[in-house]
């Protein structure tokens, strides 16, 4: 259950920002989330729901942009179906993840009278 | 202007960030690698199901590089002190991260080991991490490879069932291999679910019982060793590099 990690991680990363903008309230979040990135979107939210309360992040919503994984040869930029064999077909590389590992936070909306 | 009433005041403003959540662990992270390639040590952060068998694999290594490496070790582990007991008597100097119910080991916590580790001066140094096939794989502790042991008990699906620790795998060690006459194991069937999932795949097979396979893996190792670098006399001194934080 790392998720409750990278809820903690993800709020003092929001007060952080809050505090250089000025920010009073934090209405929402976006945040970009892999499939293949190793988190489990609705544990996230489940944590998040837990550890907002007493918050700057308290009664903000989560959105959550999920990313399908994709993967390409590093040097053809041949795409590889997902499933397959991780090796290019025609050169023989290794894939290169292209997309599907991100845990990212995009953009905060929060009132910041001040900005 | 305020979405939900229409107020108008406050305003509520889009902050743009663009980064990972774990960029504190990430940036931690950077500093162990920088106290790891300073000294001239391979660090390996060793990950695996609960019984995997990295504490055996690491008893084994010991005994094949006795007087050839000297070894280190952190172990995580939730409530003991068992593994870097084992790894104690086993010659591989080793201390205990206890997480408590953490189910895997973070940067922050590696180099709190680090700055307390009884010794210097070792050439590969082997972060054990916690029993669990999940979490650890997102946490960068500052390991220059990742290497994942599996089982032959486990079944040989397990790469497809957690394809994101073996897809940051750098080697996978099949362990327990002296136990595949006594199993249907299928090796090759573990081979193509690897390929489904790890970039190039590589995968050496190992027994701790026996030591099959261990002169490989040490082999492995050798070869991601760090060029030889001048060390500090004293065990694990300061170096040059910045530190932005307290030590205690």
């Amino acid at each position: 259950m790392h998720e409750y990690s990278i809820v903690a991680s993800l709020i003092d990363r929001v007060q952080h920002e809050a505090a250089l903008h000025g920010g009073t309230r934090v209405h929402r979040l976006h945040v970009k989330i892999g499939e293949l990135s190793g988190v489990e979107v609705d544990l996230l939210k489940t944590a998040f729901d837990t550890f907002r309360e007493q918050t700057i992040c308290d009664g903000a919503e989560l959105a959550i942009d999920t990313v399908a994984p994709a993967w390409a040869c590093p040097s053809c930029d041949r795409s590889l179906a997902l499933g397959a064999i991780l090796r290019c077909a025609d050169c023989g590389k290794p894939a290169r993840m292209v997309q599907g590992d991100e845990i990212i936070l995009e953009r905060i909306e929060m009132e910041a009278p001040d900005v | 202007m305020c979405e939900t009433c229409g107020c108008g005041d406050p305003e509520i403003v889009p902050i743009e960030v663009q980064e990972r959540i774990l960029s504190d662990n990430d940036a931690q992270a950077g500093h162990n690698r920088i106290h790891f390639e300073g000294l001239g040590v391979l660090a390996i952060n060793l990950m695996g199901s609960p019984g995997a068998g990295k504490t055996a694999v690491l008893e084994a290594t010991s005994k094949a590089a006795a007087g050839r490496l000297k070894l280190g070790a952190v172990s995580g582990d939730l409530a003991t002190e068992r593994d870097a007991d084992r790894l104690n008597a086993a010659g591989i100097v080793s201390s205990t991260i206890t997480t408590g119910s953490a189910c895997h080991l973070d940067a922050r916590l590696v180099h709190h080991a680090l700055h307390h580790f009884p010794s210097g001066d070792r050439d590969i140094f082997f972060i054990e991490n916690v029993g669990n096939l999940v979490c650890p794989a997102i946490y960068d502790l500052g390991q220059a490879a990742n290497v994942v042991t599996l089982s032959v008990t486990e079944g040989e699906d397990k790469p497809l069932k957690y394809p994101v620790m073996f897809q940051k795998a750098d080697l996978v060690l099949l362990t327990k291999v002296d136990l595949i006459p006594h199993l249907d194991f299928d090796v090759a069937a573990v081979e193509d679910a690897l390929a489904r999932v790890m970039p190039g795949a590589n995968m050496l097979k190992v027994s701790a019982k026996t030591g099959d396979g261990i002169d490989a893996w040490l082999h492995w190792l050798e070869d991601r060793r760090p060029a030889a670098v001048e060390r500090p006399s004293e065990a694990h001194e300061h170096h040059d590099h910045e530190h932005q934080h307290e030590h205690d």
